[in-house]
């Protein structure tokens, strides 16, 4: 085996208490390890990164890359891609497009080239799975999984509805064991159903939804019960109801305490953080601070941020009513696909302005979150690709956190209104390296029970960035010095050196496999394709690895 | 842990029953067959149309030469090297159809035109592209076809003929089915056919809206107005064949239903106006949204077609008319499709898979394909593969090999193979190829 050492480096591996100081890393068979003891053994290969910081790869916990919506962005909007700048072919690699949303290859290498080694897909409907992983498989170099959608699904609303919880674990298990996915992912729970059957939505927690006569809260709690009682590794990921709404920090406060202890993700809660009037944009306003005291009282709660920054993106969510209020709001091309038994899905293209005053109250929320958090391990970066914006604006948000100075030159090119409606202004807190560490490697990975992303300690997955540092700390996160997965270097000064294929990560929660019967009767009554060809055959698969608890 | 197996097959020497096989004629994508396989025949294709058991029965073993080389046979590592060395030596090569083959073979077919640099097309290009532009243009309000089955109350199918072209659309999807909030089926629902001619789908329909020919666009760009309740002038019967009462009636209805579905075939997008007309049926459904729920959804034809659009739009982030010579994908129907490429006398070499462009390509297309050196891949010997350089025999898909196969809707299918073909799968020559073009490319 080759016996690779990172020396000198200034290590930061703030899971392992390290801050800034110089070691060396050493790495075999993809994993670090020990310094050898025997003194007479010399490493193989050496990589210096005297002066250099080094860190475990990034992880991103939550955006959309992969799958039926994502791939469904790409065909309607060649114009997103028409002046950006593409992917070329080298002799190693293959080709691609870019834009907000870029071709599965160009993904990869893309992530790569910023010195992130892992990403989960958000939101996958589990009838389409198999779509999900032939994309991730064409997505190189990254570990990689996804959340399966499920709250709108039939038969779990059927469960919480004849109050039959047991059953609606054993279907929890036997839908992640299908698909081979990561957790549960609930999106405007029993909204997107509503939408589906009449065209509405669900406006509370205590909204009925039609046809099965339960309620959002009892989505959530029930689908987080049962994901607690299963052990995953890391709890439901939840999209909040009136997701976007004036007054919506409410709704938000609700869905955490619905949540009765058990562990439980908020995603994206920049867009769920919102004061004022929906009937009244005037009123729009930041309810950070009253979030962030709930969520820091509140250890069972995590979140990422989904931060809004500047210019054109697209809008994908399984949010179905969501896509359509959106299509009404910018009046610009809508797709909307909704799915038999499971979920919705809605698509518009978006144009982020700091010259708008709701927009930049998004923006500032967003940086409000990380900022106004004490305990950066309880949150992760995120943009919720290519929601907010794409993955690719990380450098410019950590540039952000880690210098007021810039953020106050930002501040100055947005509407002066800001100022009364956010603290932003009011906050002079700057990132260290240590934090920007946590926020996006080591605590996504904690959050996501990934015992061996996230840090460089004895048996870590050797996925390691290195990193040169730069006054403008933009510039030193666009660029890495060296990216190394699994002990190969991947990334070399931005040029990519590999093609490998990324592992997929899925858990296999043990389920008692005497409810399938019930599942089956139900199945062959409604869906439209065969119960024996549903379920993900792992032969299929590419190389993978089950995650436990 | 296993999920709900059963076995597979039931086997004895010589009979073989495969369950829950699926049928990739048509864009259905059917998979609740019965195969029964009697010494590599099958002999009864059990809930299988009429369409679909013509696939099953004709699609037996023939007896031919596993490749060959300008008509002669040769062996398959012959074939391999030399539709290897063919792509590798052309400079603006072409590879064509991929939509009755796997999308794991077709994923191979993007990356040898990725590494060498060429167009890469579909048959989308001669059938539903048009949508495929009108969908860049507008969006589509869309649904998998089991909320058809559950939900919807009101059909209408327009320039398409399910009863002939996908003949279990209407009893497994969207007519007749009892659907989870449909309990009645049949009974609750409405159907409206609208077409240029009374075709056999007629009959199904409750409603039969005979529309003149070429005016499509006219008559969905009415329909919107009604939708928005503007004022339409009578003469719209002149140009469409259809009074506006009528239509007002049939916009009065269908902002009573509850979930409406069009589903539209290629009287709208191979007809004048094309992607014109397909925008209006699109626009229109989106419309209704401001009443009730209403989708659209387009009929595709060959098995996989969807699977090809799927492919080709993640590799390269445009569906089709794909051009690769510069190093990175572009995009422009017209320029860089097909027949567009071979009429101009641009392509120099072809990689086509399991499609026929020798039987229904323009003239001076077809006459360019037989001039330039081709690779094809087929089960059965085309047009295409009499004129080929290279002609590689394939197995068939889903009758022969293993794979994923993508409904109209998108909904992802896995195939279970029947029984085992002599010869090789499209995914496991391309691969050969692919493997060749990589070593002459690095060195190797």
């Amino acid at each position: 085996m080759t016996l690779t050492c990172i020396t000198n480096g200034i290590l930061q591996d703030p899971a392992n208490d390290i801050d800034g100081e110089v070691r060396n890393v050493w790495i075999e068979d993809g994993r670090v390890v020990n310094a050898p003891t025997d003194p007479g053994r010399r490493a193989d290969k050496t990589i210096d990164a005297t002066g250099m910081v080094v860190m475990p790869g990034g992880v991103d916990m939550h955006c959309h890359i992969a799958g039926p919506k994502v791939n469904v962005a790409r065909k309607m909007m060649p114009d997103d891609k028409r002046t950006a700048e593409p992917v070329r072919r080298t002799a190693l690699t293959r080709s691609g497009t870019t834009g907000s949303v870029p071709s599965t290859f160009a993904t990869g290498y893309l992530y790569a080239g910023l010195g992130y080694t892992t990403a989960f897909d958000a939101a996958i409907p589990p009838l389409l799975a198999r779509h999900a992983h032939e994309e991730l498989e064409d997505t190189p170099i990254i570990d990689k999984g996804f959340y399966v959608l499920m709250g709108n699904n039939h038969y779990l609303m059927k469960q919480l509805q004849e109050n039959e919880p047991e059953r609606l674990k054993s279907y929890v298990g036997w839908l992640l064991n299908s698909t081979k996915g990561f957790t549960a992912k609930l999106v405007n729970p029993g909204g997107v159903e509503v939408w589906k059957s009449s065209g509405g939505n669900a406006t509370s927690l205590d909204s009925t939804i039609d046809h099965f006569d339960i309620t959002p809260r009892q989505i959530i709690n029930g689908v987080a019960t049962a994901v607690d009682e299963l052990g995953l590794p890391h709890p439901v990921h939840i999209h909040a109801n009136n997701l976007g709404v004036p007054g919506n920090y409410n709704t938000t406060l609700d869905t955490m305490n619905a949540l009765e202890g058990h562990r439980g993700h908020i995603t994206h809660i920049q867009f769920h953080s919102y004061g004022g009037d929906p009937d009244d944009q005037s009123t729009f306003c930041s309810k950070v601070p009253d979030l962030v005291e709930y969520v820091e009282s509140h250890p069972n709660i995590t979140v990422d941020v989904g931060q809004v920054m500047f210019g054109n993106t697209t809008s994908m969510t399984g949010d179905g009513p969501l896509g359509y209020f959106l299509h009404k709001v910018m009046g610009r091309k809508w797709f909307s696909g909704d799915t038999e038994m499971e979920t919705g899905c809605g698509i518009v293209p978006i144009t982020y302005k700091n010259k708008s005053l709701v927009h930049a109250i998004q923006w500032a929320i967003g940086l409000e979150w990380y900022l106004l958090m004490q305990d950066p391990w309880r949150i992760a970066m995120s943009t919720d690709h290519p929601n907010g914006s794409s993955f690719r604006a990380y450098p410019e948000i950590i540039a952000l956190l880690m210098s007021r100075d810039r953020r106050r030159e930002m501040l100055a090119r947005v509407p002066g209104g800001l100022k009364e409606r956010t603290t932003l202004a009011d906050l002079d807190r700057e990132y260290t390296l240590n934090e920007i560490a946590i926020i996006t490697r080591a605590s996504p990975a904690r959050m996501l029970g990934l015992k061996n992303k996230g840090h460089l300690g004895i048996g870590a997955d050797a996925d390691v960035t290195i990193y040169q540092p730069n006054e403008d700390y933009q510039r030193m996160f666009e660029l890495p010095r060296y990216v190394i997965r699994r002990g190969e270097i991947v990334v070399e000064d931005g040029e990519i050196r590999s093609n490998a294929e990324g592992r997929l990560l899925h858990v296999a929660p043990k389920y008692d496999d005497g409810a399938i019967d019930n599942i089956r009767e139900w199945f062959e009554k409604n869906y439209t394709i065969q119960f024996r060809n549903y379920p993900v055959d792992e032969n299929t698969l590419h190389e993978r690895e089950v995650i436990g608890s | 842990m296993s999920i709900a197996e059963q076995p597979p097959t039931t086997e004895t020497p010589e009979l073989k029953i495969v369950k829950d096989a699926t049928c990739t004629f048509c864009g259905c994508v059917c998979d609740d067959m019965e195969l029964t396989v009697e010494d590599n025949h099958i002999t009864k294709a059990k809930n299988a149309c009429v369409l679909g058991k013509a696939w099953f029965f004709n699609h037996h073993i023939e007896d031919r030469p596993e490749a060959t080389i300008d008509g002669q046979p040769v062996t398959y590592e012959a074939a391999f090297d030399k539709a290897a060395e063919i792509l590798f030596n052309s400079k603006n090569p072409l590879t064509y159809g991929m939509s009755d083959s796997t999308s794991e073979a077709q994923r191979v077919a993007v990356a040898i035109t990725d590494w060498i640099g060429g167009n890469l097309d579909t048959t989308t290009s001669v059938c539903h592209g048009p949508s495929g532009m009108a969908f860049q243009g507008v969006g589509e309000v869309t649904c998998s076809l089991g909320e058809i089955k559950n939900r919807a109350d009101f059909l209408i199918f327009w320039g398409g003929n399910p009863a002939e072209s996908h003949p279990r659309h209407f009893t497994r999807y969207s007519l007749m089915p009892k659907g989870e909030f449909i309990p009645k089926g049949r009974k609750g629902r409405t159907a409206v056919l609208i077409d240029v001619r009374k075709t056999k789908s007629a009959k199904a329909a409750n409603e039969f809206l005979q529309i003149k020919p070429r005016s499509d666009f006219e008559l969905a760009w009415a329909m919107r107005a009604l939708a928005k309740g503007l004022k339409i002038d009578p003469k719209i019967e002149e140009k469409t064949g259809i009074s506006l009462e009528t239509l007002t009636d049939l916009m009065d209805r269908m902002k009573k239903a509850k979930f409406g579905v069009i589903l539209f075939g290629m009287g709208l997008t191979m007809t004048r106006g094309k992607h014109i007309n397909t925008e209006a049926v699109l626009s229109l459904a989106r419309d209704m949204n401001r009443h009730t729920r209403w989708n659209a959804r387009a009929l595709r034809g060959h098995g996989n077609v969807s699977g090809a659009d799927n492919v080709v739009t993640w590799s390269t982030g445009y569906p089709f008319g794909v051009n690769l010579g510069r190093g990175y994908p572009r995009f422009n129907p017209g320029e860089f499709t097909s027949s567009d490429v071979l009429a101009r006398e641009e392509a120099d070499a072809a990689l086509i898979i399991a499609s026929d462009p020798m039987s229904n390509f323009s003239q001076p297309a077809r006459e360019h394909l037989a001039k330039i050196p081709s690779v094809v891949l087929d089960p059965k010997l085309s047009d295409t593969a009499r004129t080929a350089t290279v002609a590689f025999t394939t197995a068939t898909y889903g009758i022969n090999t293993p794979g994923t196969v993508y409904r109209m809707d998108d909904v992802p299918i896995p195939l279970r193979p029947a029984f085992e073909s002599p010869y090789k799968s499209d995914y496991e020559i391309l691969k050969e190829i692919e493997r060749r073009i990589r070593a002459k490319q690095l060195g190797v």
